[in-house]
């Protein structure tokens, strides 16, 4: 799960950032005093995208230039919907105020959807979402990751999560669930053999499994079921309530890139497995 | 209605409720642990404080170092230190027999709270016997008697005396500290109040586990208080 708020950028990279937006606070003061028609169809010709830059490898910052999955994705939409995209970046915390002060159009910074963040802002369908999955030894001689095939051995997730709750409710008492206070250390009692499985954020696991001589005791085993009630519906592009021709127009470009292969080469430079 | 969602109902407490039998059970945990350890750690305690008044220079240095490393590092550290230590050793573990009692958690929490815990009775022990007058001795010497009866016959039973309120302390101190086995997977009260909270976002668990140990803890100084009444009679004016 995502915290809420993540570190702020450096000094170095926000600054000439913060000069943009005053320039383009200054611009829109100008233009205040003009007739505004905000519920009037506006044309999508240019989409105004912030992000935060600090969150690898789906946004972040290097070399001066924006990089990221997410980045990636949101310029293959944008070539989609046959939009000029610009990107900002933008605070973790003010990226939804200014969202909805009108100073960008959309949020391409890995926002989960839920209900309580439909209540304030519109998001369009799911643009990626990171799978549930088992790790286990290579040695292991687990073959099926179903609570039967699960049964009497010993489980280990990182407590206060999502997996962790997943498990409790569907593997024990069949199993004996560990709770970790983080996920490493969960890795690494897998490791050492005291537990036979560990379930985690694939790509946090993935990022492990890429360290140490400890993480070449394990693989993975096969994903849970993408379960909504327990792993969320996934990540969505953050629009305006009202702006309901963008959120189609988006849609369809997640559909439309999704079909035609290009979501899949994205995904391929950054991700060994399904993000869909 | 089992009796452990009880006090949960009683004050109209959903998440009490729901996970009241967890907590308990993390209760009786934290006390199996405290206890084992406890025990075990006061036999290797005394022992320790033996040999450190009594043993050679060398049995005795030993002695001192080992108190100075359990007394002066953090017992989280130690804890970590032999539960994630014991994994790296496993082949070697494994060939002695001994892994299939290091890969248990529980077992791990309650071999570092036994070392730490001697550690700190070794200390009261030594204070406590260090502070029976050496007239004592002679006296008892004086008599015929030997050693070994000298030292549990006439110096025992006084340090004990003196070794009472410290060793309470250190029982206590132990009743708290046990809360970090809830680190290394272990569901004592502290892991599973945890557990609750983090599914029921609710400070009352908290709360409760806080009045566990309030209770536990009080429950102890009240034992001692009748040990001390029992241990001290014979200075009682009638």
């Amino acid at each position: 799960m995502r915290p809420q708020s993540r570190p702020s950028l450096g000094r170095t990279i926000k600054k000439p950032f913060v000069m943009k937006r005053l320039f383009l606070a200054l611009v829109a003061a100008l233009f205040a005093t003009a007739p505004l028609s905000p519920a009037c169809a506006k044309d999508w010709s240019t989409i105004r995208i912030a992000t935060e830059g600090a969150y690898p490898p789906f946004n972040y910052v290097e070399n001066n230039e924006l990089q990221g999955f997410e980045i990636d994705v949101a310029k293959a939409l944008c070539e989609k919907a046959k939009a000029t995209c610009s990107f900002v970046i933008t605070d973790w915390d003010d990226l939804v105020p200014d969202l909805k002060r009108g100073q960008i159009d959309a949020i391409v910074a890995s926002l989960e959807i839920t209900e309580e963040r439909r209540q304030k802002i519109a998001l369009t369908r799911r643009y990626y979402r990171t799978p549930p999955v088992f790790m286990v030894r290579k040695d292991t001689d687990l073959k099926a990751v179903t609570p039967d095939a699960m049964k009497g051995r010993k489980l280990g997730a990182m407590a206060g999560t999502v997996y962790a709750t997943y498990l409790e409710d569907l593997y024990a008492p069949g199993a004996a669930v560990g709770l970790y206070a983080n996920q490493d250390e969960a890795s690494l009692d897998l490791a050492l053999g005291r537990i036979d499985a560990v379930l985690g954020d694939k790509i946090a696991l993935t990022e492990w499994l890429k360290r140490g001589q400890e993480a070449s005791c394990c693989q993975f085993l096969a994903d849970a079921p993408p379960d909504v009630t327990y792993f969320g519906e996934g990540y969505g592009i953050g629009l305006r309530k009202g702006d309901d021709d963008l959120k189609r127009l988006l849609d369809a470009a997640i559909e439309a890139i999704q079909a035609d292969g290009t979501y899949e080469r994205i995904r391929a430079r950054y991700f060994p497995f399904d993000v869909k | 209605m089992n009796w452990c969602q009880y006090p949960g109902y009683v004050i109209g407490n959903d998440a009490l409720t729901n996970y009241g039998c967890r907590i308990f059970g993390g209760l009786g945990t934290t006390m199996e642990l405290v206890a084992i350890s406890v025990v075990l750690g006061s036999g290797l305690g005394l022992a320790i404080a033996l040999v450190r008044l009594y043993g050679g220079v060398v049995s005795s240095s030993v002695a001192a170092a080992y108190t100075t490393f359990f007394r002066g590092t953090p017992l989280l550290a130690q804890l970590f230190l032999v539960y994630y230590g014991a994994g790296q050793i496993r082949p070697l573990l494994q060939d002695v027999g001994l892994w299939v009692y290091f890969r248990e958690a529980f077992f791990c929490a309650a071999f570092t709270f036994t070392l730490n815990t001697a550690a700190y009775q070794a200390e009261v022990y030594r204070g406590a016997i260090q502070s029976v007058h050496r007239g004592q001795w002679e006296a008892a010497r004086a008599l015929g008697m030997r050693a070994r009866h000298i030292f549990w016959k006439v110096v025992a039973p006084q340090a004990g005396m003196v070794a009472l309120r410290p060793l309470g302390n250190e029982l206590v101190i132990m009743v708290k500290s046990s809360a970090v086995a809830s680190l290394v997977t272990i569901l004592d009260l502290m892991g599973s109040t945890r557990f609750a909270f983090a599914r029921s976002f609710d400070l009352m668990v908290y709360v409760f586990a806080a009045l566990l140990y309030l209770l536990i803890v009080e429950i102890i100084r009240r034992v001692w208080d009748v040990i001390e009444q029992r241990l001290t009679r014979h200075l009682h004016t009638a």
